[in-house]
């Protein structure tokens, strides 16, 4: 008999889980340490042991930057994760290893909810500070759907070139409706501009919360969809033919990818090409198999934005990059290095 | 065991299909033939639900557009034409989704009986020595071979095949439906394929459904149906006289 864990077809792979998780807690502890004020290591360490026992009322430099920069790194973490997470679903059900949040528009259609929202102070009762996030959430959904449709129309294969040309043209008219909402928005400008840039340089440990919650239900339905997802990226046909129920399936990844998108969006922000380029490197690492797939980008995910916000944190050092800059200049090469290769296989 | 009633497939204002009516009885194997742009395909594509049609589908009597996925899936299982696979997944992964529709509960093991299902597969098609190999590297014979496996893999009691030996050269082709033959001969299965070597159809089929235009031509017992004057209405040729003439080349 084969064994349960090692299978590579069932593609259950612990160790390897584990590991990941190792590494991505050893960037996160590196990301705490540095940044772009030095603080002694001792000092921090100090500061951590404070703020675990709720004595947070000491004021030295290093306890101020645990309250800033520790909610950071774990929203950076969560996001990256969530980001590479869809991503990953999104190539696996699209059959198109170009798709992602901001390939697609998704993202921008995110951000132009959460803009509307703040613009023109649309607030839902009950939910004083959930209103952004929900109108993100929505217009990250009806984005996806008008997207998808549009393409679907033109072109029933949803072939790579379509998806991203259609993609191309939504982001321009989100941007665009953007921008004219900045025009008649001057005092709000600020607020709004930043959601164009993507950072999470002030997020706090409501956001962690947060991005958490979303993270556990709609990364969780993504997780337990691993085997549809790998029906879906043979081909549509094949996974009706072998029992998965389609229509439902492809409506609750959809669901969850739009649920995280969007949070992710109206907290930090458009982070470009993330949920792109991870689930390619996770895909050179341990294969297409998505039981493995969406583990490694999750870990992957949450890596590489750490670091992407540290090396914005201290590359111009007291300065910083917004990370948003940061994934879209690495990004923008990878998607480049990955096109070229697509085609080149054509 | 599968009853098709007044099947009609329209794509706008075209009729692909138009009021076609066949029956399929337990251990048989119905050959569908007609020239291109005959309906063939479009059958089995109405029949496993992936376009919309009128007309009645049943299998043993139950309403196939009523039957949930996996439990379709656990009676019927698909080969189609052609399959273009963008990532590399290997041969073995693409075979244990044959498995899918048996899947237990979220957190029960599969268990030994999956794995061996798999490897007989694998075993029969002659694909165990490749079965690490990414199926992106795969021949068209290989890949056609690793989606049979995932079929029988799947464990159905009615094979629905889209011109099973498109891609295989003579070796493969003969294999292949020889395979089938044997898969057959367990009580309770059936197969339909759509072929276009009429030859093929009519040395393993043991029933026919001759198409043309979308129009039921005739179907029933195979040596009827592709009887030389059907044929030669549908093809507008004689059949016979071609298929003797070819035959001829390879008696000396």
């Amino acid at each position: 008999m084969i064994s349960y864990m090692g299978n590579r077809a069932r593609g259950y792979n612990w160790i390897e889980y584990l590991l990941f998780a190792i590494i991505t807690m050893v960037i996160f502890v590196l990301c705490i340490f540095a940044g772009s004020v030095r603080v002694p290591a001792g000092e921090i360490l100090s500061s951590i042991r404070d703020f675990i026992s709720g004595q947070t009322e000491n004021t030295n430099t290093a306890m101020q930057i645990m309250k800033i920069r520790l909610p950071r790194v774990i929203n950076v973490a969560l996001t990256g994760a969530a980001l590479a997470l869809c991503g990953a679903a999104m190539q696996g059900l699209l059959r198109n290893p170009l798709a992602d949040g901001s390939t697609l528009g998704v993202s921008s259609g995110a951000s132009l909810g959460a803009i509307i929202s703040i613009a023109f102070g649309i607030a839902i009762p009950g939910l004083s500070g959930g209103s952004t996030v929900l109108m993100s959430i929505l217009f990250a959904f009806a984005s996806l759907v008008l997207i998808l449709s549009l393409a679907y129309r033109l072109d029933y294969t949803l072939a790579t070139n379509t998806i991203i040309l259609i993609g191309v043209v939504f982001t321009m008219f989100a941007h665009s409706l953007i921008s004219m909402i900045v025009v008649f928005a001057d005092e709000k400008v600020k607020s709004i501009m930043f959601w164009t840039m993507g950072s999470l340089a002030g997020s706090n440990f409501k956001n962690a919360a947060t991005l958490t919650v979303a993270l556990v239900i709609c990364g969780g339905l993504l997780l337990l969809h691993a085997d549809e997802l790998n029906a879906f990226a043979i081909g549509e046909e094949n996974a009706r033919h072998i029992g998965v129920n389609v229509r439902r399936v492809k409506l609750i990844i959809l669901i969850a990818v739009s649920v995280l998108i969007g949070v992710s969006v109206s907290i930090g922000g458009t982070i470009g090409f993330a949920g792109l380029v991870i689930p390619h490197i996770a895909r050179m690492i341990v294969g297409p198999n998505h039981r493995r797939l969406l583990p490694a980008s999750l870990f992957a995910g949450a890596s590489f934005l750490m670091l992407a916000d540290l090396i914005g944190r201290i590359i111009l050092r007291p300065l910083e990059l917004p990370i948003g800059v940061v994934t879209s200049f690495t990004g923008s090469i990878a998607f480049v290095y990955i096109f070229y290769n697509t085609r080149r296989v054509k | 065991m599968l009853n098709v009633d007044s099947l009609t497939v329209s794509y706008g204002p075209l009729k692909i299909l138009d009021n076609v009516s066949f029956e399929l009885q337990k251990q048989q194997w119905l050959m569908i033939v007609g020239p291109n742009g005959a309906g063939k395909s479009t059958v089995i594509k109405a029949v496993t639900q992936c376009v919309p049609y009128s007309g009645k589908v049943t299998l043993d009597g139950k309403d196939i557009a009523h039957i949930r996925p996996h439990a379709l899936a656990r009676s019927v299982a698909v080969l189609s034409q052609n399959y273009h696979i963008g990532y590399a997944f290997t041969v073995e992964e693409i075979v244990s989704l044959g498995r899918y529709a048996w899947k237990k509960g979220l957190f029960a093991k599969d268990g030994e009986d999956i794995d061996d299902r798999i490897d007989h597969a694998l075993e029969i098609t002659g694909l165990k020595k490749i079965r690490h190999q990414s199926v992106l590297t795969l021949s068209g014979g290989e890949l056609q071979r690793t989606f049979l496996a995932q079929i029988f893999a799947q464990d159905p009691r009615l094979l629905i095949l889209d011109e099973p030996t498109n891609h295989l050269d003579l070796v493969y082709q003969k294999q292949t439906f020889e395979l089938i033959s044997e898969w057959l001969k367990q009580p309770g299965r059936a197969v339909i394929s759509v072929v276009h070597d009429l030859s093929l159809a009519k040395a393993y089929g043991s029933h026919a459904l001759l198409l043309n235009e979308g129009h039921h031509i005739a179907s029933g017992n195979s040596e009827q149906v592709l009887a030389n004057d059907n044929l030669s209405k549908v093809y507008n040729m004689d059949v016979q006289l071609w298929m003797q003439q070819l035959l001829a080349n390879w008696q000396n």
